[in-house]
């Protein structure tokens, strides 16, 4: 049973990668950008389920960072310098809301 | 005194390194801005200025971040085999370890070292015995001790170098 | 040159990336996803932002990027550890084949 169920999702993410890689006819760093689509999508999907609220907290974090790598992608391949700067704004924000999060998970107070 | 010198130089350096120019208006508000977080909060930076001057500490933290390095490639290579492994080859449990650095500092960066090497994460820094709860994914050994010569013994030498 | 080097620190990296949100999915508890999603997110994040500042080279964008991957290096753990004491304050049980809890034990005791 455990089996089938790697099997199937091995599948699953293996034909996503041959389309893209083989079928999709774009530019080479839309590709890229597209693997790293997959990655958001395993994530949101964390949300979406998570039986405990600390699932998606942890789910949110790793969104965050993800979003970083996302910026710098799009710094390269745009050869916009400005999109560095959102990628530093949007970690040292998400590393406060996920602070936030944590404490909240804790049930103390915000002050404290 | 030379907590909020120390506080001035590193801040006015990362407003530097962040606007990358040398005109005098980006420098005179780098200047005045770094003068006001010096002046505000400087002492609460460091509480053990003088270990911000001796220069075989640098070296050492050099040495520290290359054995990092490695160690952090392993790490990744190793949790991405359990990943993909179709039968999921997890044995997890929290233990407990203790250590023997004093400095808050020095514990920190241990947690953080442990957190980003293989198979380990810590989740709490215990109050009074100088222990720390780690949750680890295979658990080898239960026993305090052995437990902390397998995971924090070969880097709380190096820590020990760099912050105490 | 310089293009080819960046492109494969890049590609590494969302390998990585990858992985870990694969990781984030599959595993069984919070606790292992924290460990699992932190660990191959985070190097998957520094390894694009290092194939950045190898394109870029010492210019505003590429400093921005090594201060990005120091950022990084110093909050991603610390977000990690605060989740996951949250996460454990807050009542939620490792996975049912764990070994030992040594934490819940000492808390137990404290509270007698």
């Amino acid at each position: 049973m455990k089996f089938i169920r790697w099997l199937s999702g091995f599948i699953f993410l293996a034909g996503l990668i041959i389309i893209i890689f083989a079928f999709l006819k774009v530019s080479a760093p839309s590709k890229l950008m597209l693997f790293l689509l997959i990655c958001f999508l395993l994530s949101l999907f964390r949300v979406l389920k998570g039986p405990t609220a600390a699932d998606r907290s942890v789910a949110t974090d790793i969104f965050g960072i993800l979003v970083i790598g996302f910026c710098a992608i799009l710094a390269v391949y745009t050869g916009k310098d400005w999109y560095m700067d959102i990628a530093i704004a949007w970690g040292l924000q998400s590393f406060i809301g996920v602070l936030a999060l944590a404490k909240f998970l804790e049930g103390r107070h915000f002050d404290e | 005194m030379r907590s909020r010198l120390i506080t001035f130089i590193i801040s006015l350096a990362l407003w530097l390194l962040l606007s990358f120019s040398l005109d005098w208006p980006h420098l005179l508000v780098g200047v005045s801005v770094a003068l006001f977080v010096a002046l505000s909060m400087g002492d609460m930076f460091t509480d053990s200025p003088h270990k911000w001057f001796s220069l075989r500490r640098y070296w050492w933290f050099i040495v520290f971040v290359a054995v990092f390095t490695w160690e952090c490639l392993k790490a990744n290579i190793d949790v991405a085999i359990r990943v993909l492994h179709p039968k999921l080859p997890i044995n997890p449990g929290i233990v407990k370890i203790k250590t023997t650095l004093k400095s808050e500092t020095g514990k920190t960066f241990l947690a953080n070292f442990i957190t980003l090497t293989p198979g380990t994460l810590s989740v709490d820094i215990g109050d009074e015995d100088n222990c720390l709860y780690v949750h680890w994914i295979d658990v080898k050994t239960q026993d305090p001790d052995a437990a902390y010569k397998i995971i924090a013994l070969r880097f709380e030498r190096i820590l020990k170098e760099v912050f105490e | 040159m310089n293009d080819i080097i960046a492109l494969i620190f890049i590609v590494v990296g969302i390998a990585f990336d990858l992985f870990g949100s694969i990781g984030l999915v599959r595993m069984p508890d919070v606790y292992n996803r924290l460990q699992a999603s932190t660990k191959c997110v985070t190097l998957g994040t520094c390894g694009i932002l290092f194939g950045v500042f190898v394109k870029f080279g010492f210019s505003a964008a590429g400093v921005k990027a090594l201060l990005c991957i120091l950022f990084l290096l110093l909050t991603a753990p610390v977000s990690a550890h605060a989740l996951a004491r949250g996460a454990h304050k807050s009542g939620v049980k490792l996975w049912e084949k764990s070994v030992c809890d040594k934490y819940l034990e000492d808390e137990a005791g404290n509270k007698q």
